[in-house]
């Protein structure tokens, strides 16, 4: 009983705080209002058990939004955000395409003809869906990791603006590198 | 040690122990600026409890188009958060939760910090203060990762991230001796996410004190006791993780990390006021290309010690 109750006034903190999201008029309180939603969901995680998945979901939702403000305060309006300021725009597109998709995804649900189980439960279901997804298919999963790092690193070199050339000289043999900023070991 | 059902009526004992370690810091750095400044230390050992009952009687200083409910929230932040980090950190042999991600609790909890200490700054409506919470996001990036390491190490080692079995772990030898480095590690963002020390910048008096330059009352006093409290919380933490909880001869278990702790809460004050400040732009270098590898080298040999004894 306490758990239902709990769980409810989770769900409705996690609901009616994404709702202020949109309600206020700050950047500040737009983005801390997604981190209590997020923060309530992670506890509502917590209470299934899944004590990892809701405290880092807590964690890293949190650390998110921290930064995330940041950004948001620098880049959006004309004012970079430190005034009040509207958190919707085009309103009318918005509801429509809202409105489409509840309406898909709730006839989804309630229209499919969901299988029932065939067989029985396995006792630890995190080994068996660690099995399922990786036992046949460690080898797919082996390579795809280095190439997945490999993209990573070269997205980054062709983005990066200033390699090392530009940094320690043609020849790499400047003693102290040539920065717009000095960072603590550059002298 | 594990294990130990706690009636839930204890945690009304943890704010007081909390309280009683932070007022401990507290009084200790008003004897170390006592000393410095040439008057008798005990009247510096006496000036958190004057500096109590002068904030809780100050009126609240008002700034136009303040935030009041995020600065307010942030305000009261850093106590709640050391608070919550109680709960998972063992006294002898009490512990109030000890959950299964005790560690990761903690760790979440010093992200909380984030948001804390630049909505304080935010709250304000004052150029110094935010530039204060900007600076605490900027070091924040720098001593999160290192940190995030020095957590993990110690779990590797004990093959668990429940804080009473990290501590259990230690019955033959505390980790600080074969874990240094991400002892080290952890004890520097000890410092950092309470904004104290060297990393105390973004309350530094070179920009009208920072987060706290219009924070006064009752406000100012909860920042001030979260900081305090926040440094209370690390340490015994850190007696957990690296020193071994409440082991030692004679005296009994929580006897012991009570005074572990109070060792440590010195230790941080004192050598605090030795090292000069330490810029967040500078800082995000050092701690990217010498802590965090660093840290990372700790948990690999650590990871090797305890692949090989199996």
């Amino acid at each position: 009983m306490l758990s239902i109750i709990v769980f409810s006034a989770l769900a409705i903190i996690a609901v009616a705080s994404g709702i202020a999201v949109f309600r206020v008029d700050s950047m500040a309180r737009a983005t801390y209002a997604l981190a209590v939603s997020f923060v309530a969901v992670g506890v509502m995680l917590v209470m299934f058990d899944l004590d990892y998945i809701g405290v880092i979901t807590i964690l890293m939702m949190v650390m998110e939004m921290a930064i995330m403000a940041i950004y948001m305060i620098m880049f959006m309006g004309m004012n970079p955000a430190l005034m009040p300021m509207s958190m919707v725009h085009n309103n009318r597109w918005s509801a429509i395409l809202a409105t489409g998709i509840f309406l898909l995804l709730a006839a989804g649900a309630l229209l499919v003809p969901w299988p029932a189980r065939s067989g029985t439960a396995a006792p630890d279901l995190t080994v068996a869906v660690g099995e399922a997804l990786m036992g046949s298919k460690m080898l797919v999963m082996l390579t795809v990791s280095p190439i997945l790092f490999a993209t990573i690193v070269a997205a980054l070199v062709l983005a990066n603006p200033r390699g090392r050339y530009d940094r320690w000289g043609d020849n790499l043999k400047r003693v102290c590198p040539d920065d717009p900023q000095q960072g603590g070991l550059g002298k | 040690m594990t294990g130990a059902v706690m009636n839930p009526a204890w945690a009304l004992l943890a704010p007081v122990v909390l309280g009683v370690l932070a007022l401990a810091g507290a009084a200790l750095n008003g004897v170390f600026v006592a000393r410095a400044e040439g008057r008798p230390a005990l009247s510096g050992a006496a000036r958190p409890v004057l500096e109590v009952m002068r904030l809780m009687r100050q009126r609240r200083r008002v700034t136009v188009a303040a935030d009041r409910l995020l600065w307010r929230i942030g305000g009261m932040a850093l106590l709640v958060i050391a608070l919550l980090k109680t709960a998972v950190i063992p006294l002898g042999p009490w512990i109030l939760a000890d959950i299964s991600v005790g560690i990761v609790w903690f760790n979440a909890m010093d992200v909380m910090v984030w948001a804390g200490m630049w909505l304080i700054g935010w709250g304000a409506n004052s150029a110094h203060a935010l530039a204060g919470g900007y600076r605490f996001l900027a070091q924040a990036v720098s001593y999160e990762l290192p940190l995030m390491f020095a957590l993990v190490t110690p779990a590797v080692a004990a093959h668990s991230l429940r804080v009473s079995e990290v501590v259990d772990a230690q019955q033959d030898l505390w980790f600080v001796v074969w874990m240094p480095v991400a002892f080290l590690v952890f004890c520097g963002s000890v410092l950092a996410f309470s904004a104290w020390g060297p990393f105390a910048t973004a309350a530094g008096a070179d920009i009208a004190g920072g987060i706290l330059t219009e924070v006064s009352g009752v406000d100012r006093l909860l920042i001030m006791a979260g900081r305090y409290a926040l440094l209370a919380t690390g340490a015994a933490f850190a007696v957990a993780l690296f020193l071994g909880g409440g082991s030692g001869p004679l005296l009994p278990d929580w006897l012991w990390t009570i005074v572990k702790t109070l060792v440590l809460l010195a230790g941080f004050i004192a050598v605090s006021r030795r090292l000069s400040a330490i810029r967040p732009d500078r800082l995000a270098e050092v701690a990217w290309i010498v802590v965090l590898p660093l840290a990372l080298l700790q948990t690999l040999v650590v990871s090797i010690i305890v692949a090989v004894r199996g």
